[in-house]
């Protein structure tokens, strides 16, 4: 813009230049618009391909091993042969331990956090502590139920030692998804309830546990999830490369689903000849796991359609 | 019993439950730093943090964990950085663009990613995509950073992109409605006023997606490769934190120096992750929206 | 409750060293057969572990590729715990690389060098021009400190070495790459690797046993102290005559 021309030339150049720009930049945003929505398109691509793409390799190259006869029988000749029940049953035990334990709990202490606690310090504290308790590696799980219940307080290496550590580290899981689904719930239920006389537990039990129900259930299941998948806090605790018998109590070692991919890709004997078994193990690892979490998945979409918030 | 008797009763029994929630994680903190201390006594903090030596079983023992420190660091920071992008800008796309039948897809699909467990990423990561790394790229082994960091960030990618879709779920309508009212299209929509307004639930995604990716111990036990050295480029081994502790600690004795030493690496990793909480917190509470209403 | 003592039905736990895993698990399997009443259960993780786990009263057998240290030792008996020691194997440690590489004999001075990271290119020992990328065993390991004694000569490894959890972890990574060196129990040769000699003499059973090949060593079962119940049926089978072929199938020398 040329500044020493006259006001009006000045004022008329400024109309003419926002004219303008106003104009090439209308095709300018939207050419914008649609790369970053390409963008955006492309993440979730990636995400959906990176799903897609490990599901893949797992079932092509597992799915030969998957027989019946593989899923219910024992290992033999020194895991070259045979199936992987055992395993199965392990995590199947360590699971429901680990949910047994913390599923209670959780849903009672978010129950606090949400309904009851009044924002001051010692909540913020509490919340701060669960935050963490998320953050603390699965590692540094095993290692403290290894310290604790194997050790200290001398259950030894098996499937309640195991299952508590697990317990343990799903807990903030459960607890964050509980508590946020009981948030989720409209304030209005609650005062509607209570304008009418009910007394805040009867509210709660009655009309905000039940709405927050799909949100606790979509928590539990990725904690279950996470529990029957976990390696860490059970090398320690609870898991053995062989048992020749199925667990007779919860004070024996049991096999488990992760452990024994593990075992087997990195510290078994043959690991290029099992390798069709570790194939085999992950997918049927795979499989429970995610099938549980669809499971979730299609409940909570149920009980949202029936919903009419 | 009257109605308010049992009503404080109920409310203190649910009081308890958090504080025992609370109390396991007093407990790992007592315990981990109880079995850590006396590493101290044998060496100064200084030396075993920045010390570059570990040897632990050696004859005298060398505890320098910074080798392990930067493993753990470096596979974060390279994982934040492919997670970030592709967690966060999904979940715009979740929240933002995409159709409703998409998103009921879609949405299953990220929790089905979260739901993969790691020892099946970390097989993935050492049978499949670490000969794949060797061969075509003629690297000296597939158990490197970058594999390490790809599938970590495998795992950082659900907890960021969930969490942030939440927070921009959580930003008010009326934010949307009065920027194209003013003329906006919805990228700028998105982009300077959505995105800003959740900016601190997108934060304390991200945060807690690194803090995931630092604490994660199987993946990188399989895929880092395991070398307790200061690494020179991305395609060497490394050996993070949790992975040294995963291999060492069945061997260590009961209350020996070896199992003191592991325990301190584990209250190192555990005050790096209570700093990205804490973090976390902070942030989600200093620039929390309060509803539309306090603009 | 302990449930690492097995006297109750027959348990026998096993935990320890993962070069003598193939061989325990053998064993038990056929034990097993044999007596339906023994039920063993094995764990790997190396032979610290395992010595760990004894002393800890969480195991009744502790395979160890390597002898008792005097710090271990010395713990035991503070816990009141008499490791004893059975000679049921004796194994050679080979070193390994790809079946490609065209080296096929190393001094014990060059392997020394090598994994003290101050050899680094397999030129310099006859091999193509190659970074030398060396694997080893973590610090649990027997084969790792028996590795370290004999041809280290209690030098440091070099950090840049990277550690594996097994024997069988690095057979499956050398097989698959073209310029890495490792060293496993002979127990876990097989044909996708190639097994180098050292100064010259082959590892096998006549040259471990006669002690002419340089990095031999015994392989242990512990136990706290005589051992009885199912706990003695397993290791009488082990340094019987079957459990000695189970020994020389997995591919070790029988001690006899």
């Amino acid at each position: 813009m040329n500044a020493v021309a006259s006001t009006d030339t000045a004022l008329t150049g400024v109309e003419a230049g926002l004219k303008e720009r106003a104009k090439g930049s209308r095709s300018l945003r939207y050419f914008k618009q649609s790369v970053f929505f390409g963008v955006l398109r492309l993440s979730a691509l990636i995400i959906a391909l990176s799903l897609g793409g490990i599901l893949a390799f797992i079932i092509f190259n597992g799915i030969g091993a998957v027989n019946w006869a593989f899923l219910t029988e024992f290992p033999r000749d020194s895991m070259t042969k045979g199936g992987i029940m055992p395993a199965i049953l392990g995590t199947f035990y360590l699971t429901l331990g680990a949910i047994l334990f913390s599923l209670p709990l959780g849903i009672m202490c978010s129950i606090y956090l949400s309904e009851y606690a009044r924002y001051g310090r010692i909540v913020r504290i509490i919340r701060i502590g669960i935050n963490n308790l998320a953050g603390v590696p699965s590692v540094v799980f095993g290692l403290f139920g290894l310290g604790v219940f194997v050790v200290f307080l001398q259950f030894g290496s098996c499937i309640l030692s195991g299952s508590l550590t697990l317990g343990i580290m799903i807990l903030p899981t459960i607890i964050g998804a509980s508590e946020e689904a009981l948030r989720a719930v409209p304030q209005t239920f609650r005062e509607a309830s209570l304008a009418l006389g009910v007394s805040k537990w009867q509210t709660i039990f009655r009309i905000v546990l039940p709405n927050a129900l799909p949100g606790i259930l979509t928590g539990s299941i990725l904690g279950i999830g996470r529990a029957a998948g976990e390696t860490a806090p059970i090398m320690f605790t609870a898991a053995a490369f062989f048992t020749a018998k199925l667990p007779h109590s919860i004070f024996d070692e049991v096999m488990a689903l992760p452990y024994h991919i593990y075992v087997l890709a990195t510290a078994g004997t043959h690991i290029e000849q099992t390798r069709p078994i570790q194939y085999g193990t992950a997918l049927v690892l795979v499989a429970l796991v995610l099938s549980v979490d669809l499971v979730a998945i299609l409940i909570r979409s149920y009980i949202r359609r029936k919903k009419r918030w | 019993m009257s109605r308010k008797l049992k009503e404080i009763i109920i409310k203190n029994i649910f009081f308890l439950t958090a504080l025992v929630s609370v109390a396991v994680l007093g407990l790992i903190m007592v315990f981990i730093f109880r079995e850590a201390v006396p590493i101290f006594r044998v060496v100064s903090v200084f030396d075993f943090l920045f010390g570059t030596q570990w040897y632990p079983t050696y004859k005298p023992p060398e505890f320098g964990i910074l080798p392990l420190i930067f493993g753990s660091l470096i596979v974060t920071f390279f994982s934040t950085l492919i997670a970030v992008p592709i967690g966060v800008l999904s979940a715009i796309y979740i929240s933002e663009l995409a159709r409703p039948w998409i998103k009921e897809i879609f949405k299953p699909v990220i929790e089905l990613l979260a739901g993969i467990p790691s020892v099946v990423l970390g097989f993935f990561g050492l049978v499949i995509i670490a000969p794949w790394l060797q061969d075509t790229f003629d690297m000296p082994t597939g158990l490197n950073i970058i594999n390490c960091s790809m599938m970590l960030a495998l795992m950082a990618v659900p907890t960021i992109a969930s969490i942030s879709e939440d927070a921009l779920y959580a930003v008010p309508r009326e934010f949307k409605e009065a920027s194209y009212a003013l003329g906006a299209t919805k990228a700028e929509t998105i982009i300077r006023v959505v995105v800003p307004a959740a900016v601190s639930g997108i934060s304390t995604a991200v945060i807690l997606g690194m803090a995931r990716a630092i604490g994660e111990t199987m993946v990188v036990l399989m895929i880092g490769g395991g070398a307790t050295a200061i690494p020179e480029g991305i395609f060497d081994s490394v050996r993070p934190m949790p992975a040294s502790i995963a291999a060492e600690m069945g061997e260590a004795p009961f209350r020996g120096l070896h199992y003191h030493a592991l325990f301190a690496t584990g209250a190192v990793l555990f005050m790096l992750t209570l700093a990205f909480n804490l973090v976390a917190d902070y942030i989600s509470h200093r620039f929390r929206q309060v509803g539309s209403g306090t603009l | 409750m302990m449930s690492g003592t097995a006297l109750s039905q027959g348990r026998v736990v096993i935990k320890g060293s993962t070069t003598v895993l193939p061989v325990a698990q053998a064993a038990a399997e056929a034990l097993m057969k044999k007596d339906p009443q023994v039920q063993v259960s094995i764990s790997g993780g190396g032979s610290g572990d395992g010595i760990k786990a004894l002393i800890d009263r969480i195991t009744d057998i502790a395979t160890s590729s390597r002898d008792i240290k005097p710090e271990e030792s010395a713990l035991a008996k503070s816990h009141g715990v008499k490791p004893l020691a059975h000679k049921v194997a004796i194994d050679a440690i080979v070193p390994i690389v790809h079946p490609g590489n065209p080296v096929s004999n190393l001094s014990v001075e060059q392997l020394s060098l090598i994994y003290q990271g101050k050899i680094r290119n397999w030129n310099e020992v006859g091999g193509e021009n190659r970074k030398i990328v060396m694997i080893s065993r973590d610090t649990s390991s027997g084969t790792y400190e028996s590795w370290q004694e004999k041809i280290l000569h209690g030098a440091k490894v070099s950090p840049r070495s990277q550690l594996q959890v097994s024997s069988g972890a690095i057979v499956q990574l050398i097989s698959r790459n073209r310029f890495a060196i490792g060293y496993i129990g002979i127990g876990y040769v097989n044909k996708s690797v190639k097994a180098l000699k050292v100064n010259g003499i082959e590892a096998t059973a006549e040259n471990a046993q006669s002690g002419k090949y340089p990095v031999a060593r015994p392989l242990f079962m512990f136990t706290d102290g005589q051992p009885g119940g199912p706990v003695a049926s397993f290791i009488k089978f082990m340094l019987g005559r079957e459990g000695q072929k189970i020994v020389a199938r997995e591919g070790f020398v029988p001690i006899k």
